[in-house]
């Protein structure tokens, strides 16, 4: 599985047993203020509808969210950790993509 | 604490790797999921985040023994909602030990079936109204004080659940101290339960941190890891020193004849629980512990067709919707 969750037992360890178990959905919330959807943690249901109702029991008991977004965590694809160098290295040295690269002089004003 | 006792698993691992661990940890990173981690890590966070969701909800069972008897319709559903927050606590950390890769129905089954654990302090019985009290006040009390720095623990996934449990501890504890409040300002009677409450809840409170860090065998490499944040004994001083004038205030005695300031360490000097009890309370032999596996044992076999028949009804649903397209 590419789950952030199951998946992230290491390669060749066992793999957990196949079980009837509910699957795991990943949990994202939108808070009060206009701000995206963010990831708060992950719970088990039988079916999205369900994932939903036991998200707003789980997650929202304190008016933390005015919407929830539900997904599958096996449908998840997450980088891996090993690729953390190739991936994000190219950005780190392009520091002219800062405005604080560029030396502008106080008189010509704010900017 | 909820989590007691916890063996911390010596590790073999490859030594480069686990010098860049180290390192990462000491820099106070936080590790992930997927990050590399040494085996003895991820087995003992199984058995302590699994341990601490245990605990949870079996802590549940305690308070919800009153809920029907609350004496007032807000009483009710404030213990409701409180009992709600501990159902949700074991969730969060049942999906933090999940990251590790094992699965909540495994972690159930071990509890079920007795290889985990959960604290000694839901081995005790609540009797009376004022236990409702004495269990917010002084059960969660201690629990707050173990969680607070436990957020800043070094598991990514623990850290968050601990950002989230802290969040609603503090109503937990209020709420409790609330109703400490209402019964030892009460008529004689009600003062008297307040007082035997506290009687009967504090030296179990005083076990919920642990052994004496002398007997405290798997600190080390834990507090190491970052998975341990203070010793037993550190937590435990620092819940008295808050704890007492709390009691004072309410006007009730803390059952210790050796409760005395120390003006010299700034704490009170107190006296031990009885550590004979608390082991023979973790090996299975408190006042409650096969009432409350049983009762955790029939819910999850009662639950059993509720879980098989949602999960059928989702699957034929999903069959059906492939076949429409
Ligand atoms: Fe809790
Ligand atoms: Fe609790
Ligand atoms: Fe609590």
């Amino acid at each position: 599985m590419s789950s952030v969750n199951p998946g992230a037992l290491p390669d060749g360890a066992d793999a957990p047993r196949a079980r009837n178990e509910w699957p795991l959905w990943e949990i994202f919330i939108r808070g009060q203020h206009g701000m995206s959807h963010r990831h708060v943690g992950s719970l088990h249901a039988p079916d999205a509808k369900t994932a939903i109702q036991n998200a707003r029991d789980v997650y929202t008991r304190r008016n933390e969210g005015v919407s929830i977004w539900v997904v599958e965590a096996s449908r998840i694809t997450a980088s891996a950790p090993s690729d953390k160098g190739p991936m994000f290295e190219p950005s780190e040295s392009k520091i002219y993509r800062h405005p604080t690269f560029f030396d502008i002089p106080d008189d010509v004003g704010a900017m | 604490m909820y989590a007691q006792m916890v063996k911390s698993e010596a590790t073999q691992d490859d030594p480069e790797k686990l010098a860049a661990f180290e390192a990462r940890i000491a820099a106070d990173e936080k590790i992930e999921p997927k990050d590399w981690m040494p085996v003895g890590y991820r087995k003992t966070l199984i058995r302590q985040i699994g341990q601490h969701a245990h605990s949870e909800i079996v802590g549940q069972l305690p308070e919800g023994n009153w809920i029907t008897r609350a004496p007032t319709l807000e009483r009710k559903a404030i213990l409701l909602a409180k009992v709600q927050d501990e159902a949700g606590h074991g969730l969060y950390l049942y999906c933090a030990a999940e990251t590790l890769g094992v699965s909540r129905d495994e972690l159930t089954e071990m509890l079920l079936d007795g290889r985990m654990k959960y604290s000694s302090i839901f081995n005790y019985p609540t009797l009376t109204w004022a236990d409702m009290g004495a269990v917010g006040w002084l059960v969660d009390g201690a629990a707050i004080m173990n969680q607070v720095p436990l957020q800043r623990t070094s598991y990514g996934p623990y850290s968050r659940a601990m950002i989230r449990i802290c969040k609603e501890e503090s109503f937990h504890q209020r709420q409790g101290y609330d109703i400490m409040m209402k019964m030892a300002n009460g008529t004689p009677a009600q003062k008297r339960m307040a007082q035997d409450a506290l009687n009967r809840f504090w030296y179990p409170s005083l076990m919920m941190f642990g052994p004496s860090d002398k007997d405290s065998v798997h600190s080390a490499q834990s507090m190491a890891w970052k998975i341990k944040m203070n010793t037993n004994d550190e937590l435990r001083q620092k819940f008295v020193d808050q704890t007492v004038p709390q009691a004072e205030y309410l006007g009730l005695t803390v059952p210790d004849e050796n409760l005395k300031w120390n003006d010299e360490k700034g704490g009170y000097d107190f006296s031990e629980p009885d550590w004979s009890e608390f082991f023979e309370v973790i090996k299975g032999n408190g006042p409650c512990n096969t009432e409350r596996l049983a009762a955790r044992n029939k819910a999850w076999d009662d639950g059993a067709w509720v879980r098989e028949g949602m999960l059928a009804h989702a699957r034929k649903k999903a069959a059906r919707a492939v076949a429409a397209e």
